[in-house]
């Protein structure tokens, strides 16, 4: 039994809350992209890609028993960081739990912009695959 | 002693640049990607929708009479800006591409065939590029490229062995909006011309920035956008020689363009207004008159001078930071930087930048063909106009120094 959607999200509130000024979050932001767990080479393919205007996201996902399993990769460190809190907010869950989930804590450490920007850094694109995955494998 | 600007009075007079962005002061250097608004501008508009509102040309009453006038006095006002022999030639689109496309679906369309030839270069924005080659699609004609070199320039040796009498028409800009270079617009213009070819310049980057007499540089067509020149959006010119605009059959049909109308058949206006089907963007090109009365106020060698100082210390100044490499190194540049940094994303550096209140513009620049000659993802883009100041890049280098540090 995985840790609930909601209670990671609370986590990754609470650990974006100790920072006051916006230069720490991104540091923080950073080094969570810089410690993502790389993906695998075999994976980086162009099925996988996502197309953002400046910079690329590679998803890929797999089913393990009930529970989908995200690997992904961008070009660009802070899109990276995101990535690294999607896929600890939405991996190892069922594709009912992925697909009722609410990114709320996006909102709410202040990183909205970066959803915003659709056709940038193609991590909106990211989030949908993400769905459609948990989607396919439900 | 020649004659300097007082930037804090020109200032003064962009309300948008007295703000906060991210709690900290805005610094403005995205100039290549649209340029700010001066107050007369603003004024202009809201004048417009506050006192003359009202469709031209048509109309018998006063308001309509005076929007006319207003409208078609800026038509003389960019006549008198690109010294155009005469009225006729300014025709009003709603920018750049527009301008392109419609000299691509009517010039194109009547003079290029099977086999013919249409000569772009490798700086060109998307803009620049796509509209010839769904022409040349259409008509099973050849796009041939003009190389650049490693420092931004292009070659014109090659230019000229690409030449010959299949080439129907060359399009090139003056200036490359991703990396600052002057193209020899002249040289590029007389050798199109001795093989019978037509030349479009895509103006965009370079009204802003150099003085253009068409007549003097034997210009075909030449297109711009008003948003680049200090003026609104959704307003550009295409400016043609006579002789080509009259023999070019009209682009979009409707109202304005038409002299008469009946089923079995339909007459066109006359130059300029048939190519200006339909009830034009009124506002914004009376606005845009206020925009040319500002920037020719300036004067031009001041501007100049303002503008090469802030190229050449933002250049020395980047050129300290390690790791950094600027992309166009041509002589010839206007106010524009294209830099990346060893092993650093330019998106990375675009968004920490904007949390400094910084705003430049990263990513390919709708020029893929030339970060693809580059081997780049894309760059960061610092492009400057005359209001910014020497502070701003002192603030922006600190600002690039810390933001490395942070990605580091």
């Amino acid at each position: 039994m995985g840790q609930p959607i909601n209670e990671i999200q609370e986590e990754l509130i609470e650990e974006f809350g100790l920072f006051e000024d916006w230069a720490d979050k991104y540091e923080y932001l950073i080094d969570l992209g810089k410690k993502l767990a790389p993906m695998s080479d075999a994976f980086k393919t162009e099925e996988n890609v996502i197309k953002g205007c400046q910079s690329r996201v590679w998803l890929h996902a797999e089913k393990q028993g009930d529970l989908v399993v995200f690997q992904a990769d961008s070009e660009a460190i802070i899109v990276k960081g995101m990535i690294s809190m999607l896929i600890r907010v939405l991996s190892n869950h069922t594709p009912a739990e992925i697909l009722a989930a609410d990114l709320y804590f996006i909102e709410q450490i202040g990183m909205s912009q970066h959803l915003a920007q659709t056709r940038s850094n193609g991590l909106v694109s990211m989030v949908k695959q993400m769905q459609h995955y948990a989607l396919a494998f439900s | 002693m020649a004659e300097t600007l007082n930037i804090d009075q020109i200032r003064a007079d962009f309300p948008v640049l007295h703000q906060q962005v991210n709690k900290a002061p805005l610094i403005y250097f995205d100039n290549a990607a649209t340029t700010q608004k001066p107050k007369a501008v603003i004024d202009a508009l809201a004048a417009y929708y506050e006192h003359d509102n009202a469709n031209i040309h048509r109309g018998i009453h006063t308001l309509a009479e005076r929007a006319t006038t207003a409208y078609e006095l800026t038509r003389k006002k960019l006549a008198a800006f690109l010294n155009a022999p005469s009225i006729d030639q300014i025709i009003f689109t709603s920018g750049t591409t527009a301008g392109i496309n419609l000299v691509a679906q009517t010039f194109g369309r009547a003079n290029v065939g099977k086999g013919d030839q249409i000569i772009v270069s490798n700086l060109e924005h998307h803009s620049n590029i796509v509209p010839w080659q769904m022409i040349a699609e259409e008509k099973w004609a050849e796009i041939k490229v003009i190389p650049v070199s490693d420092e931004g320039v292009l070659d014109i040796e090659a230019y000229k062995a690409l030449l010959n009498p299949r080439v129907k028409l060359v399009a090139v800009n003056h200036v490359s909006n991703a990396i600052g270079t002057i193209n020899p617009i002249v040289e590029i213009i007389s050798l199109a011309h001795a093989v019978g070819a037509k030349v479009l310049i895509d103006g965009a980057q370079s009204v802003a920035h150099l003085s253009v007499d068409v007549q003097a540089l034997d210009m075909d067509f030449f297109v711009f956008s008003a948003h680049k020149l200090f003026g609104p959006t959704g307003v550009g010119v295409l400016y043609g020689k006579q002789e080509l605009l009259e023999s070019m059959p009209p682009y979009q049909g409707g109202g304005e363009m038409i002299k008469e109308v009946s089923f079995a058949g339909t007459t066109y206006n006359e130059l300029p207004y048939k190519f200006e089907a339909g009830t034009p963007n009124i506002a914004d090109v009376i606005a845009f008159g206020a925009a040319l009365d500002y920037v020719q106020a300036i004067p031009s060698e001041a501007l100049a001078t303002q503008e090469e100082a802030l190229l050449a210390y933002a250049t020395e100044k980047l050129k300290a930071i390690s790791g950094l490499r600027i992309v166009g190194t041509a002589p010839e540049k206007i106010a524009v930087i294209s830099f990346v940094i060893d092993g650093v994303h330019p998106q990375d550096i675009g968004v920490l930048l904007d949390k400094f209140g910084i705003a430049i513009r990263t990513g390919h620049h709708c020029a893929q063909p030339l970060m693809q000659r580059y081997e780049l993802v894309g760059t960061c883009r610092a492009s400057f106009a005359f209001y910014n100041t020497f502070e701003e890049i002192d603030r922006f280098v600190l600002c690039l120094e810390k933001t490395l540090q942070m990605l580091g």
